[in-house]
């Protein structure tokens, strides 16, 4: 098995690599007859690095959860390829190779928990693996800790707030160890302090634990920081950068249904006003130093 | 349309048993909702924002306390609850779910149907509702399932407005959509409120959509009501929201720094037209 798997790795060392890779849904009759198709995604090119933190934009429709799913191998690709952690996602026989190594969270908590104990829930995975009692007990342990829930372990997990919920989720993916963890919205549906905790918590595993992160997200505020931002519009990706080369583009988001962070916004109105202040400010720090450089000058 | 809550509690779990074991979900709440209010509900999960408003068109029923609508108690045993119902549309998180009609006509139409209404009124209370929220008509005879999440959001609206309520109450009606169907579904209810003249409450999680769009802020905790002012007054106790699991504004934040770092504003900016405005009249002082 390991020398088939071997002869199947693509030589590749990103963690995901995509080549002109298409997706297309297939419409149905009632029959289950194909009537036509749709294309989600169309001529797909990306890199993304080992510990990389990426962030993908992109307005309702534009194929990001596509990606998610094909990256997970819950969906194959239609034309090209697409690479996981070096394994080509079409080969069935290493569709769980594939989904040990890029775990995936999606955007509703209450989906995603089985178990009625939180420790339960967070073994669910690695017992599925076959890992042993012992290994799975350390597993579980860890994970809830770097997840900041350990204090909830014997919990029921209805009785806890959608971040909260959310943060399990990524433990029970995080006790399968996987390279990668695709998180697809997971903030859409939580208050300010469950949001803040979930973005806290997926920065530490990428900074701690080296676990690369692929953040879909509609909230511009949480990319500031990430490693690399791709933008998908028309199912195709559009723009590519650094978040400060990205941000500068306010226009063009505006056009793709998107935005720029509100610090940003807000940099942007008092340039319209003749304010001289540079187009690439991401953060408060920023702002403010800028803004007090301007009164500085004046003086 | 008023309506007035008095001392609403509303207790759940365990019913008859161990009284130990129940739990408020509201407890002691006094609200007034004025006619053309429009007001924006937050408070983290599980604070008691979903139980509050499904007391406000009678889906649940207080354990203690009263509601009166137009100086009417809903409680009295000859009181309509169905009337209510008409008045007070509550548009639920992710309304597009429930959209199951064949045609974006017919899925608006459902509603006014039930009510009574037939033939080419009900097709012209539809279209009317479906208008009002500005999808392009060529989408009223394709299936819903086919439109855009925004797209679909607005069917679902309309769906509500189509049986003319008086007030209108969103749960988070932005949750999932991009920036552009952020935009585009608040300038919706900001429009209702404006020309319609419908009361409204946004459930929100964001405190910039917020503070850029209400004129009063109900702050719920434990089931409690912790402020209910305007949003700058609310937004002044940035480290009580906080500990609330809620936040200020972003521009709240750039604003209370600017002021430590000796930039003579105002703190109280709550949104970037009004952050915008300070700044430049600070920087263009002499």
């Amino acid at each position: 098995m390991e020398s088939k798997k071997k002869e199947l790795m693509a030589n590749t060392t990103n963690m995901i690599e995509a080549r002109n890779m298409s997706f297309d849904y297939f419409k149905r009759d009632e029959n289950g007859e194909i009537t036509g198709k749709e294309r989600a995604l169309d001529g797909i090119d990306l890199e993304v690095k080992h510990g990389q933190f990426i962030a993908i934009l992109g307005s309702n429709g534009s194929g990001k959860s596509t990606l998610a799913k094909n990256i997970n191998a819950i969906l194959n690709p239609s034309e090209g390829t697409l690479y996981v952690d070096g394994i080509d996602v079409s080969n069935d026989e290493l569709i769980w190779d594939v989904r040990k190594s890029a775990g995936m969270v999606f955007q509703n908590p209450d989906n995603q928990i089985i178990a009625s104990v939180v420790e339960e829930d967070v073994a669910f995975g690695p017992e599925n693996m076959g890992i042993s009692p012992k290994d799975i007990i350390k597993r579980v342990e860890e994970c809830l800790k770097a997840v900041g829930m350990f204090k909830f372990r014997k919990a029921s997990p209805n009785h806890l707030s959608g971040g909260q919920k959310q943060r399990i989720a990524i433990a029970g993916i995080m006790a399968m160890k996987p390279k990668c963890i695709v998180l697809d919205e997971p903030t859409a549906m939580l208050d300010p302090s469950g949001r803040r905790d979930v973005i806290k918590t997926i920065t530490k595993l990428n900074k701690e634990e080296g676990i690369t992160i692929l953040l879909i997200t509609h909230y511009m505020d949480e990319v500031v920081n990430a490693d690399k931002v791709f933008v998908m519009a028309d199912h195709k990706i559009k723009m590519q950068g650094t978040p400060r080369e990205i941000f500068e583009n306010a226009k063009e988001l505006e056009e793709l249904k998107l935005d720029v962070p509100y610090v940003t916004r807000l940099a942007v109105a008092l340039r319209d006003e003749g304010i001289e202040l540079p187009a690439d400010i991401l953060t408060r720090e920023e702002l403010v130093a800028e803004i007090m450089k301007v009164k500085a000058k004046q003086q | 349309m008023k309506i007035v809550l008095k001392n609403v509690t509303y207790e759940y779990g365990n019913n008859g048993g161990d009284s130990g074991n129940r739990k408020k979900a509201l407890d002691n709440v006094n609200i007034t909702v004025n006619e053309g209010d429009f007001i924006g509900l937050i408070g983290r999960t599980g604070s008691g924002k979903s139980t509050l408003i499904q007391h406000l068109n009678g889906l649940l029923k207080a354990t203690s306390g009263r509601i009166e609508v137009d100086g009417k108690n809903i409680y009295d045993e000859d009181y309509k609850l169905v009337e209510l119902r008409k008045k007070v549309g509550l548009v639920f998180q992710y309304p597009e779910y429930q959209l199951f009609e064949e045609t974006v006509l017919k899925d608006v139409e459902f509603g006014p149907k039930n009510l009574g209404i037939e033939g080419d009124e009900l097709e012209k209370t539809a279209k009317e509702a479906l208008e009002a929220t500005g999808l392009d008509e060529k989408f009223y005879s394709a299936s819903p399932f086919e439109l855009s999440g925004g797209q679909k959001r607005r069917v679902a609206i309309a769906g509500i407005l189509a049986m003319r309520p008086k007030v209108m109450i969103l749960d988070e009606p932005t949750a999932g959509l991009d920036p552009g169907g952020r935009n585009e579904i608040l300038g919706l209810i900001k429009k209702l409120h404006d020309e319609q003249k419908i009361t409204i409450i946004l459930v929100s999680h964001s405190m910039e959509d917020v503070a850029e769009y209400v004129s009063r802020l109900i702050v719920m905790e434990d089931g409690r009501v912790k402020y209910d002012s305007t949003p700058r007054e609310v937004f002044k106790n940035i480290k009580e929201l906080e500990k609330s699991g809620l936040a200020a504004p972003e521009v709240s934040y750039i604003m209370s720094e600017l002021k430590q770092a000796g930039l003579e504003v105002k703190a109280e900016a709550i949104t970037i037209e009004e952050a915008k405005n300070e700044i430049l009249s600070a920087l263009r002082k002499k």
